[in-house]
């Protein structure tokens, strides 16, 4: 087909730009003879209007770009400006320090050590629970599960992300602490030597541990990290899975050589972003920790609070901006965190295998 | 070593659908057999029950029985995993490992069937490579990804890969149809090789290239859309080119259709 026949199959085709520098052009490359000038008259009406939609178009797009991006530096310069004046008014460490004193504007005495290695702590717990059970559910669903039983599994999984988290957060608090004592118990008796299952500063008993967190946050964060897994699984090349057959690979040995290299990049992005949700995971959290006096020794069976569930505890008591500095000075540090986990998250989940 | 495949009477399906209808065909050993015929015919789908690489396709099964050198490769107790190691495959899509080098998968097939031995695996790796016509063209970078290959030197690694083996038969499931015409060349060499140590069938679009490599080409044709494909003739290729029984076979091959 040449380039005529393309025209007039589309009498009212528009020229991308100009559309009267574009007629030369098609004529030099096939030697049809030139447009006639009426067609080229058209066509240049035609292009003027396109190009204002065009035009229009772009504009709203590259502003949509710029407001995301600039939204987000807002927000970081908001935590800072704010948070300046109460970070030089604060007479403790502000790293190291385990107390978190605002009540006095003139006495301001806080630090995120315990919010930090309670969010990190409650949120790496997390993630170690949360990705081989995503793995194994993922790799599950694309190769093992029955084609009928596929779907309504994937489903189910969806659904559990859309479960509101003040709900986890109950479920958390009345059901599964309780009935976590046994074995949280049995596990500080047999290995109390072992720092993270230490006795914390709070009771085992109550439930209120990172112990309790750190599951409700792993099944929370369980969905995203199994649907962006399974959806790289899924998309391992056909000719490479039959190329492992055919050498005689069972089915896990196609899986290790082909499915799990192509999709092992998707993994790991995805559980950098499920580690994301749970550094900022708040409600549940919340009502899951029992508080302590004491600082944190880094146990499992500490309680406390993380960055999130401090500052949403004290949102109500915010009148004053040197005390109020302090909690989003606390953010701050929440902030960077996160966007940085997300940041190599995304780096790596985008990162495409070659085949 | 280069075994003899008997097909008796076999039927394939997928579901509900009868996709081949009582095929029957000999394969002797080091020999290349060619199976021919339109799009759609089966001849693909046949090749694919030779080493139960169809099974891979749900609701896909096979009635009838396939012997290689006697013993029925649908038998109850045989594994298809174990026949899969006997029974090499080439594709037509170049499809080598992009994770792993070029030397890990010559012996992929090797290390899966549990050889661990790194100067065996060595040994073996340049034997398949020579086998395959490649070495020369790798030998220096043995240890690059084999993605980076031209395509023709990806579909010879992937014949040194199922070769490496040492399989008693290599199917080829339309090697050349991604490759220009000088790679095209090159495999259809190694092919003349190859058929010294192993029994080779072929499945290829290009009636040249059937006449070309292989000693016995079996033509497939269909009734019409969706009836079952069926084996039309078998002979020596010789024959079919020049003096088919068939007076389809005579109508394919001389182009009034398909």
């Amino acid at each position: 087909m040449n380039n005529r026949d393309v025209t007039k199959s589309r009498p009212g085709a528009p020229v991308p730009s100009g559309g009267q520098g574009e007629t030369p052009m098609i004529g030099a490359m096939s030697n049809d003879p030139p447009e006639p000038p009426a067609r080229t008259l058209g066509e240049a009406e035609g292009a003027a209007s396109r190009r204002r939609a065009d035009l229009i178009f772009r504009w709203l797009a590259t502003g949509s770009g710029i407001a995301v991006v600039l939204s987000i530096a807002l927000i970081g310069i908001f935590l800072l400006i704010q948070s300046v004046p109460s970070l030089a008014a604060n007479k403790a460490s502000f790293l190291f320090s385990a107390e978190f004193l605002t009540t006095d504007p003139a006495n301001l005495r806080f630090g995120i050590r315990d919010l930090l290695a309670v969010t990190v702590l409650s949120s790496a717990f997390a993630l170690l629970l949360a990705m081989p059970v995503a793995l194994g559910i993922a790799l599950f669903l694309t190769h093992y599960a029955p084609a009928g039983l596929r779907r309504p599994l994937a489903y189910v999984i969806d659904v559990l992300a859309a479960v509101p988290s003040i709900v986890y957060g109950l479920w958390g608090f009345l059901v599964l602490g309780p009935a976590l004592v046994p074995f949280a118990e049995w596990l500080n008796q047999s290995l109390s030597w072992f720092p993270l299952f230490a006795t914390g500063n709070v009771s085992i008993a109550g439930g209120g541990t990172i112990f309790t967190a750190g599951i409700v946050l792993a099944i929370m964060i369980l969905p995203i990290i199994t649907a962006l897994t399974r959806d790289a699984f899924r998309q391992t090349p056909a000719r490479h899975i039959e190329g492992a057959l055919a050498l005689g690979a069972t089915r896990w040995e196609m899986i290790r050589t082909t499915v799990l290299p192509f999709g092992r990049s998707a993994y790991v992005g995805a559980s950098m972003l499920g580690l994301g949700r749970a550094l900022g995971e708040t409600v549940a959290v919340l009502i899951i920790l029992r508080t302590s006096a004491s600082a944190s020794g880094f146990s499992l069976f500490d309680g406390g609070y993380t960055f999130a569930s401090k500052i949403a505890s004290a949102a109500s008591e915010f009148s004053q901006p040197l005390p109020t500095g302090a909690y989003i000075a606390a953010g701050l540090v929440l902030f960077v965190l996160t966007f940085v986990v997300n940041a190599i998250g995304r780096a790596i989940a985008g990162e495409k295998v070659r085949g | 070593m280069a075994k003899r495949i008997d097909i008796k009477d076999v039927d394939i399906y997928y579901g509900k659908f009868h996709a081949v209808e009582g095929v029957t065909v000999s394969v002797p050993p080091k020999n290349v057999t060619a199976f021919i015929g339109p799009s759609g015919c089966g001849k693909s789908t046949v090749l694919r029950t030779l080493n139960r690489m169809h099974e891979v396709i749900p609701g896909a099964r096979v009635e009838g029985q396939v012997l290689l050198d006697g013993e029925d490769i649908y038998g109850t107790n045989v594994d298809p995993v174990q026949v899969r190691r006997t029974i090499g495959m080439v594709f037509q899509q170049p499809n080598p490992f992009p994770t792993m080098s070029i030397r890990d998968n010559v012996v992929a097939g090797l290390k899966l069937a549990g050889t661990r031995d790194k100067k065996k695996l060595d040994e073996v790796a340049e034997r398949a490579l020579r086998g395959a016509n490649l070495w020369t063209e790798v030998k220096d970078r043995l240890n690059k990804p084999g993605s980076g290959l031209s395509g023709g030197q990806q579909q010879r690694l992937c014949i040194a890969r199922a070769i490496a083996v040492q399989p008693d038969v290599l199917l080829m499931d339309e090697p050349c149809s991604a490759l220009d015409p000088i790679s095209t060349l090159a495999i259809e060499d190694l092919i003349g090789q190859l058929k010294q140590d192993y029994t080779i069938v072929i499945v290829t679009h290009n009636m040249q290239q059937a006449a070309r490599v292989s000693d016995q080409t079996a033509f497939f044709n269909l009734a019409g859309v969706g009836q079952p494909g069926r084996l039309i003739e078998c002979n020596d290729t010789e024959k079919i080119f020049s003096n088919p029984e068939e007076k389809a076979t005579e109508d394919y091959i001389s182009g009034r259709f398909g």
